[in-house]
């Protein structure tokens, strides 16, 4: 079974998704991400699925329970990068991303995640310099 | 019902493992370009053939897809049988229900799959097993 890498960067883990994941591959992600939030203490996930083509229900689901799993383990997840036709299929497949935030690409969805949390008043405990200055224009 | 004339010789990925619901998704996504469906339409293709092979492993207990290039005369398309010899469905249009599952999905795959292709055909018997057949066809 493959397994999908996650990198660290900053205080956020990156999850890019190369492959065309198997369910097992999908469960594995889930376990994977929940236990390095909690290793890393990191407040945000980034999933960008740009290599993605297609997403179906399983793969929906699995994105709403990561993004559950992660609230509880305070971190935000964010998903990016979604090709425009996976997102009309998906509208038309019936899937609403229940509790997902998405944005168009990784760099957005690291400013939605910084924004988020300067919104929430916390002090970030990775070394992200403007992520403690919640002062704004 | 399914209309249209065979062009190609089928091609048939057995169903019995996970990794087997990804091979029916990269044959699904090989034919559905060679017809030149539009990349939407592959795309959606692609989602259904995924959900219904699922549904093949899960509910049927594993079975086999069977994959042709398909003509009207007019336009060119693709067909797909996913067959199993599993429980079969006892009540069709239930289980036809946006959101209903047994089987603690999000009870999407059957009904969101039959939305995402132009044809649609079920065929089921308790005891005996599930034949659905789905076709899109080139704009």
């Amino acid at each position: 079974m493959e397994r999908v890498p996650i990198l660290k960067i900053g205080d956020i883990l990156l999850v890019s998704i190369q492959v065309d994941m198997s369910d097992q591959t999908a469960i594995q992600l889930q376990e994977d991400l929940a236990e390095r939030i909690v290793a890393t203490g990191c407040h945000g996930v980034i999933i960008d699925i740009t290599a993605l083509d297609i997403v179906d229900s399983f793969v929906g689901r699995m994105l709403s329970t990561i993004a559950s799993i992660s609230k509880v383990l305070d971190a935000e997840t964010v998903v990016v990068g979604m090709r425009p036709a996976v997102a009309i299929t998906l509208v038309e497949l019936g899937l609403s991303l229940n509790g997902i935030r998405t944005a168009l690409n990784v760099e957005r969805g690291m400013e939605l995640i910084a924004a988020s949390r300067a919104d929430d008043g916390d002090v970030a405990l990775g070394d992200d310099e403007d992520t403690e200055t919640t002062a704004t224009p | 019902m399914t209309a249209g004339v065979d062009l190609g010789v089928p091609a048939t990925q057995a169903i019995r493992s996970d990794e087997d619901v990804v091979r029916v998704r990269q044959l699904v996504r090989t034919t559905a370009v060679a017809v030149r469906l539009s990349l939407v339409d592959q795309t959606k293709l692609v989602t259904a053939a995924s959900e219904l092979a699922r549904n093949t492993l899960i509910y049927g207990g594993g079975g086999s897809a069977e994959v042709t290039t398909v003509s009207d005369g007019r336009r060119r398309g693709v067909r797909i049988v996913f067959a199993d010899r599993g429980p079969g469905i006892p009540d069709l249009d239930l289980a036809l229900t946006d959101g209903y599952t047994t089987g603690g999905g999000l009870g999407l795959g059957l009904s969101g799959a039959r939305r995402l292709v132009d044809d649609f055909d079920i065929r089921t018997a308790v005891g005996e097993g599930t034949e659905i057949t789905i076709t899109k066809w080139s704009r």
